[in-house]
C-alpha cells in the first residue's frame, strides 16, 4: 500500500514539474512571437535608415543613434497629420452616433414590447455573417450613382451599420441587468420614456457605454476595406488608407511605412488599454445570463 | 379610440429603432438585394453612370463567366483550406495561450492585454509589419536564418507559390505563400479564441478537479478528462464561427499578397473581377455565390447549435 502511494505522489510531482517547465517554455516562445511585429515596427521606425539597410537583422538597436526623423517625415511631408485628423473625425463621429442610436435601440429592444422583438434581440448579430465584399460592390455602385463616392460621411454611415448591431447587443445585455423598478418609479412620477432613458438609465450605464464607445472606436479607426473603396482624394484619406498608399509608392523606404504603422497602431492600443475593463464587462454582462 | 399602453410602446419602439433599422437596411440588406440585380446583368465599371444600370437585360452570363473561369475551383479550394487551417490554428494557439494565462499569478491582467494586441491592432499595421519581417531582402527572418545557416537563399514567403524541399528523402512541395498567410491568420486571430476559452476555463467548477484528485488523477489526466471535455463546446463553436468569419475575410490576404502566389480566396477574387477586370456583373455574381456558400455554412452552424442545445434537454 505505501509503495503505491509513494509512486502516485512521485508521478504527480513529476507531472506538475513538467507542466511548470512547459508553461515557462510556452511563455518564452509565445510572448516574443506575439509581440515581435510591434517591437519591429517601433525599432525600424526609430533606427537611422542606413542602419536599417546595412544591418537588417539587428535585433537590438544602437540606442544612441535612434531618432524620430521617420516620424517627422511621415507626419509633415507625407500628409499623415491630415490623415490622423481624418481618422479621428470619422472615428469620433461614429462613436457618438453609434452610441446614441444604440442606447435608444437597445432600450427599445430590452424594455418595450413590440412585434418582432424576439427576432431582433436574437437575430441582430446575424448581420455580421455578411461578407463585407458582398456589400462593397453594390455600395460602390450606389454611392457612385448618388455622387457620394468620395464622401467621408458616407463612410461614417457604413461604419455605423457595422458597429450598431454589436453596440445594440451589448447595451441590451447591460440594460437587462438593470432593475426595471427604477424606471417604473420614474414613469410613475410622470417622466416620459425618453426622460427615463436620459435621467435614469444613462447615468447607470456608464461602464457599458464606455465599452460600446471603445468597441466602436476600434472598428472605425482600424477599418480598411470601405475606406479603400470609397475615398479618392488624398486629403480625405483615413490613416489605414494613408499607410497603404505610402507602401505602394515603391521608391519610398520601408522605414516610412513602419513609422506610419506605429502612428496608426499606437492610439488604438492606448485607448484599448485605458478602457478595456469596460469592454469585458459590457460583453460579459450578457454572457453570464446566456 | 383609446390607444393602449401596448400600442404606445410599440410606436415608441418603432421610433427608437427606426434610425438603426434604416441604416442597417440601407447599408446591409439593400446592397445584398442590389447585388443580386447586378449579378444578373452585364455591367462593367464604365456602365456605372449610364442607363445600363437599370436596363432589364437579365441573364446568367455573369455566373457562367465566373464558374467557367479556370481559376474558379482553385479559388474555392484555397478559400476552404485557408478558412479551415487558419481557424484551426488560431484556436490551437488560443487554447495554448489560455492554458498559459489560466491560474492566479501576478501580472496576469497585463499578460492578457499583451496577448490580445494582434487582434486589436489595425490590420494595415500588422500586415505591413509582417510583410517587412518576412521580406526576402530586408526581412528579419531571412537574414537571421541565413546568418544561422538554416537556408542559403532568401525565401520569399509571401510572393512564391510553391517551395520544393527534401524531407528525409522525399521531395515535398509546400504551398509557401498560402502557408505564410495561414500562419498570419493564426497569429492575428488567436486572441479571439483565447478570450473565449479563458472565460470558459475560469468557469469550470473547481469541484470537478477536486473529485478527480480524490480519484487519484494527476495533472495531465485532469486536463484530459476534466478540462478538455468541458471545452469541447467552446472549441467547436469557435471553430465554426471563425470558419465562417475567415471565409468572409478580405483585408488580410489582400494586404499581404493581393491574392497572388496561390493565395487567391473568394473575397479577393470578387474584388479582382469587379475592379481588376472592371467586370462588375461578374464580381457581383461571384459575391452571390460566396453568399450562397456562406448561407449553407450558417444553416449547418445553426442546426448544430440547436442539436447541441437539445442534447441538454
Amino acid at each position: 500500500m505505501s509503495t503505491s502511494t509513494r509512486s502516485v505522489l512521485n508521478r504527480e510531482r513529476m507531472e506538475e514539474a513538467l507542466i511548470r517547465v512547459l508553461r515557462l517554455a510556452g511563455f518564452i516562445l509565445f510572448l516574443p512571437l506575439v509581440l515581435l511585429p510591434f517591437y519591429w515596427m517601433v525599432i525600424s521606425a526609430l533606427r537611422p535608415l542606413q542602419d536599417l539597410l546595412l544591418r537588417p537583422a539587428n535585433l537590438w538597436p544602437d540606442w544612441d543613434r535612434i531618432g524620430f526623423q521617420a516620424f517627422y517625415d511621415v507626419l509633415f511631408e507625407h500628409g499623415f497629420l491630415r490623415y490622423i485628423l481624418n481618422s479621428a473625425y470619422v472615428s469620433l463621429a461614429t462613436v457618438v452616433l453609434s452610441t446614441a442610436l444604440a442606447v435608444l435601440g437597445g432600450y427599445a429592444v430590452t424594455r418595450l414590447r413590440f412585434r418582432g422583438q424576439p427576432l431582433l434581440s436574437h437575430g441582430i448579430l446575424l448581420i455580421y455573417m455578411f461578407p463585407a465584399i458582398v456589400l462593397a460592390v453594390p455600395l460602390y455602385v450606389i454611392f457612385s450613382r448618388l455622387g457620394l463616392r468620395d464622401s467621408v460621411h458616407a463612410l461614417i454611415l457604413v461604419y455605423l451599420a457595422q458597429t450598431l448591431p454589436v453596440a445594440l447587443y451589448m447595451l441590451r445585455s447591460y440594460f437587462m441587468t438593470l432593475p426595471p423598478e427604477l424606471e417604473h418609479a420614474g414613469l410613475v412620477d410622470g417622466c416620459t420614456r425618453l426622460g427615463v432613458i436620459w435621467r435614469i438609465v444613462l447615468p447607470l450605464s456608464a461602464p457599458a457605454l464606455a465599452g460600446v464607445a471603445l468597441y466602436t472606436f476600434m472598428i472605425a479607426w482600424n477599418e480598411f476595406l470601405f475606406a479603400f473603396m470609397f475615398l479618392d482624394t488624398p486629403e480625405k484619406f483615413t490613416l489605414s488608407l494613408g499607410v497603404v498608399q505610402l507602401a505602394e509608392s515603391v521608391h519610398l523606404s520601408k522605414q516610412l511605412v513602419m513609422a506610419a504603422s506605429v502612428l496608426v497602431t499606437f492610439p488604438v492600443l492606448v485607448v484599448f488599454f485605458l478602457f478595456e475593463r469596460f469592454l469585458v464587462r459590457g460583453l460579459a454582462a450578457g454572457a453570464v445570463k446566456g | 379610440m383609446a390607444t393602449t399602453l401596448a400600442d404606445r410602446e410599440a410606436r415608441l419602439a418603432f421610433r427608437l429603432l427606426a434610425p438603426t433599422a434604416l441604416i442597417v437596411m440601407a447599408v446591409v440588406l439593400f446592397p445584398v438585394a442590389w447585388n443580386l440585380w447586378l449579378s444578373l446583368k452585364p455591367i462593367g465599371l464604365a456602365d456605372l453612370r449610364g442607363d445600363a444600370l437599370f436596363r432589364l437585360d437579365l441573364g446568367f452570363d455573369n455566373y457562367r463567366t465566373v464558374i467557367q473561369d479556370p481559376d474558379f475551383s482553385g479559388v474555392c479550394l484555397t478559400t476552404l483550406i485557408y478558412a479551415g487551417l487558419g481557424s484551426g490554428l488560431s484556436i490551437l494557439l488560443g487554447l495554448a495561450a489560455a492554458l498559459l494565462v489560466h491560474g492566479e499569478f501576478k501580472g496576469r491582467g497585463l499578460l492578457r492585454g499583451l496577448f490580445i494586441s494582434p487582434y486589436i491592432a489595425p490590420v494595415v499595421a500588422v500586415t505591413f509589419a509582417w510583410s517587412f519581417i518576412l521580406d526576402p531582402q530586408l526581412g528579419l527572418v531571412n537574414r537571421l536564418a541565413m546568418d544561422w545557416g538554416l537556408w542559403h537563399r532568401p525565401i520569399p514567403f509571401l510572393s512564391q507559390q510553391g517551395w520544393e524541399t527534401d524531407l528525409w528523402g522525399w521531395t515535398v512541395y509546400l504551398p509557401l505563400a498560402l502557408i505564410s498567410v495561414i500562419l498570419f491568420e493564426g497569429w492575428r486571430y488567436f486572441p479571439f479564441a483565447f478570450l473565449f476559452i479563458l472565460a470558459r476555463l475560469q468557469a469550470i467548477d473547481e469541484d470537478l478537479y477536486l473529485a478527480a484528485r480524490v480519484d487519484g488523477a494527476g495533472p495531465l489526466q485532469r486536463f484530459r478528462h476534466v478540462t478538455l471535455p468541458q471545452l469541447y463546446t467552446v472549441l467547436a463553436n469557435l471553430f465554426l464561427f471563425r470558419f465562417i468569419w475567415t471565409v468572409n475575410k478580405f483585408d488580410d490576404i489582400f494586404l499581404l499578397t493581393r491574392g497572388q502566389a496561390g493565395t487567391k480566396v473568394l473575397t479577393v477574387s470578387v474584388y479582382e473581377h469587379a475592379f481588376g477586370r472592371f467586370d462588375i456583373g461578374a464580381g457581383s455574381a461571384l459575391a452571390m455565390l460566396l453568399f450562397a456558400l456562406l448561407t449553407l455554412f450558417l444553416v449547418a452552424y445553426f442546426r448544430w447549435i440547436v442539436r447541441e442545445a437539445e442534447s441538454f434537454l
